[in-house]
């Protein structure tokens, strides 16, 4: 029977739902692999808390981002005055 | 020879968040520091030729942006009642000791936390400006502005395992650079 339903994942795999998880994309399916990964896999288990306290810092950082609309305006401002010094 | 070189069409997209971040934690007003770094950009244009190339681009566009942080201070500053010499104050409700109420009030914790704050928001940026320009891009719109997985693919002309990728790289980075005095 090829069709076996897979519980172990590899490393890269557990790496990349993780990356997910952190944007909470991932399938319970898929977190449930990641979990069975963790207990056996020491290397990943660092990788998993390192990756969840990087996602906590960040939030509490609250670092904000211009938006794209004000971007944009800034650069077709900025690109005026780039031209008028220009010529 | 100067170390580094200037090129003002890429200010916007590589500094304009950093810049930012840098003045909204000092001015706390979304809109007035959109202006400060506006008028940074527009200013180091002006004074392009007096870059010698000593320092990065960024260093000398945030010592420009510090400029003009203080002097927007300064002009809110001098519309405000130039001294203030009473030391007791009375209305009809209130009735207090400037002196005392000047004192830091031990169980105000904020301030403490807000310079923390800002010592971290400063760190991540700095983080992010060490990442390559794809990663970096990716990683903001993903993690600080929170966009969905498929508007970046779209936007980017990326497909979605590509877009792990380069977060998986841009995570690992990130964890790395911040790891020493944050995480």
């Amino acid at each position: 029977m090829s069709k076996k339903i897979k519980i172990m994942v590899p490393c890269d795999e557990a790496h990349h739902v993780c990356d997910k998880a952190q944007y909470k994309e991932a399938s319970v399916w898929e977190k449930f692999k990641l979990y069975f990964h963790l207990v056996y896999c020491k290397g990943c288990r660092s990788y998993a808390k390192n990756n969840k306290n990087l996602s906590n810092t960040i939030q509490k950082a609250k670092v904000e981002c211009l938006d794209k609309k004000c971007k944009e305006a800034m650069k077709l401002e900025f690109e005026k005055a780039l031209r008028d010094q220009l010529q | 020879m100067p170390e580094h070189d200037i090129n003002p069409n890429k200010w916007i997209d590589l500094y304009s968040d950093y810049l930012f971040n840098y003045t909204i934690t000092r001015v706390s007003d979304r809109d007035m520091a959109q202006d400060l770094v506006q008028d940074t950009f527009l200013a180091g244009l002006k004074s392009m030729k007096n870059f010698k190339g000593e320092s990065s681009e960024r260093t000398w566009l945030i010592s420009i942006l510090k400029r003009k942080i203080i002097d927007h201070y300064r002009k809110i500053n001098s519309n405000k009642g130039k001294a203030e010499v009473r030391i007791n104050y009375s209305d009809d409700e209130n009735e207090g000791d400037w002196l005392e109420e000047r004192i830091a009030d031990p169980f105000d914790k904020t301030a403490e936390d807000r310079i923390q704050n800002r010592e971290l928001r400063d760190a991540i940026f700095d983080c992010l400006s060490k990442l390559p320009e794809k990663q970096a891009q990716v990683f903001r719109m993903k993690t600080i502005e929170g966009y969905d997985t498929e508007d970046i693919c779209k936007e980017l002309n990326i497909n979605a395992s590509n877009l792990w990728v380069i977060i998986h790289r841009a995570r690992t980075a990130m964890a790395s650079c911040l790891e020493k005095n944050w995480l």
